[in-house]
């Protein structure tokens, strides 16, 4: 068994990392006040405080117990045989990060990627199960994901586990690439918000019984278009930072990177403002939003892969799919998603994980990247299916049809996001 | 239903699995790897059947987005 090596890095690069991947918090942000945005006001205190807690349970639950099985520094990692090949499947990492401080600079990095990777995940499904999910289920689902899904995925695509070794093993491309938390971030968050969506139901009177489904608009557009800026800064940091720590790319390849990122939400934004245009008259700021984050999903699987032309490309599929995915998954399938994140990070993270393969040069890399997707479909989607489920028994998601009639902030906090707003006289004028 | 769907969806997985073993031939292996997906996209097909809530009503959905206390798009 090969241990695995992560890409060498100069101290250029090791000093670039850290302050990319403090600005690629921003994303987390961004997602944050897109995803209160989205919801409706009397749900927005709920949502931020939410947001807040379930990053902090999940930090914590993954630096005691998934840091352990993400590891791919340590050792060669726990291994089976099949077939005749090595299956690395988890890591062999220090409990609760025992001896983090004399560790490697660029494993401290490839941690602390991995930790702002998990608090972004965890964020993906809240969007979605906003003005019924609970609060305490919410938590509940971080702390699963950051203890039973996200480190096992992290391992196989970044911990040098058997999906990163698929070229080796397998002669397919350089192996499974995710370079910006495409699959580890988006497709894991996407796939858990569709479970949340399934598990939690629709909000109460969204598809009534007879007659047509219910407008229920976000609440504050302001947000959620500050919150898509926000976003473009963390995202550029991400990708960047992403390609050095897990490409090995050179400090001289990350404007290039930058660039791409860019130029796929740019693309993405055009084609959702376009389609939008022509299907309702005039463009949905809310769609567009989401069709800007589709494309900055894209770009996390693909842009420090591909040329400019193809990151344009690229951004705009996702683009023109996202409004469309949407409208279906509401009209056809009657699924209750607010933030959009099922189409957003999952079709869009599915879409440029596939994107990558497609324009890769190395012959193989389709496959390696189409195995990749039929992990996360196959394997992680009913995984977390399952885990919630089961969790759901334990600590339901939805809240009762009070709570969610007078609104989570006041059911869950006993008071709301916005203060009463009084008119009141300026004595100055007199 | 919806759980059928999801015991479809590992199947398919592990067909993708079963082609990177059995086919060294790179076209065999990425058509097959390919058939593998295409269950388990069958297989998310049926399951989000099994979740969609049923319907009595008289006429399909408009669709509508735009922004709380706004003119929806219809």
């Amino acid at each position: 068994m090969i241990a695995f090596s992560a890409p060498p890095l100069g101290e250029v690069s090791l000093a670039l990392a850290l302050p990319l991947l403090l600005l690629a918090s921003l994303a987390i942000a961004g997602v944050a006040l897109v995803n209160a945005g989205l919801g409706r006001s009397r749900s927005a205190a709920q949502s931020m405080l939410g947001s807040l807690a379930m990053i902090s349970i999940a930090v914590i639950v993954f630096a005691l117990v998934g840091a352990t099985i993400a590891d791919g520094a340590a050792g060669p990692g726990h291994v089976f045989h099949f077939s005749g090949k090595p299956w690395n499947w988890a890591g062999t990492g220090p409990i609760a990060l025992n001896g983090l401080a004399l560790s490697p600079m660029r494993s401290q990095l490839a941690l602390l990627f991995e930790f702002l990777a998990l608090a972004l995940a965890v964020l993906i499904p809240w969007g979605s199960g906003a003005d019924r999910w609970r609060l305490s289920a919410g938590i509940a689902s971080a702390a699963v994901l950051a203890a039973l899904v996200f480190p096992f995925v992290s391992h196989w695509i970044w911990g040098g586990g058997w999906l990163a070794q698929l070229g080796l093993n397998f002669s397919l491309g350089s192996g499974f690439l995710d370079v910006g938390g495409a699959a580890t971030v988006h497709v894991l968050g996407g796939f858990s918000a569709l479970a949340v969506v399934w598990i939690a139901g629709p909000r109460r009177g969204k598809f009534p019984k007879e007659g047509l489904s219910t407008a229920m608009p976000g609440h504050n557009a302001v947000y959620i278009l500050f919150g898509c800026l926000i976003a473009l800064v963390g995202w550029l940091a991400w990708n960047m930072a992403g390609a050095l720590l897990w490409l090995g790319a050179a400090p001289s390849a990350l404007p290039s990177t930058a660039i791409n990122t860019l130029l796929s939400a740019a693309a993405a934004l055009a084609a959702t403002f376009t389609v939008t245009r022509i299907r309702f008259g005039k463009p949905d700021a809310s769609l567009c939003a989401n069709g800007w984050l589709a494309g900055l999903v894209t770009s996390s699987a693909c842009a420090s892969l591909v040329s400019p032309p193809t990151a344009i490309f690229t951004g705009l599929v996702a683009g023109i799919a996202m409004p469309l995915l949407v409208e279906f998954l509401e009209l056809a399938v009657s699924i209750d998603d607010p933030s959009g994140a099922v189409s957003v990070h999952a079709a869009g993270g599915l879409w440029g994980l596939i994107a990558a393969g497609i324009f890769a040069p190395q012959p193989g890399q389709f496959t390696a990247q189409l195995i990749g997707v039929a992990t996360l479909l196959g394997l992680v989607l009913p995984l977390i299916y399952l885990l919630f489920a089961l969790l759901n028994r334990v600590v339901p998601f939805r809240v009762d049809p009070d709570g969610e009639r007078i609104g989570m902030d006041l059911h869950e906090l006993g008071g709301g996001a916005y203060p009463e707003f009084v008119v009141h006289r300026d004595d100055s004028y007199h | 239903m919806k759980y059928a769907g999801l015991l479809v969806m590992p199947a398919g997985f592990f067909l993708s699995i079963a082609a990177i073993l059995l086919f060294p031939e790179p076209t065999f292996r990425a058509a097959f790897v390919v058939c593998g997906v295409a269950v388990e996209a069958m297989g998310l097909g049926v399951a989000i059947r099994g979740h969609m809530a049923p319907k009595t009503g008289r006429h399909g959905h408009a669709f509508v987005r735009g922004i709380e206390g706004g003119e929806p798009h219809a």
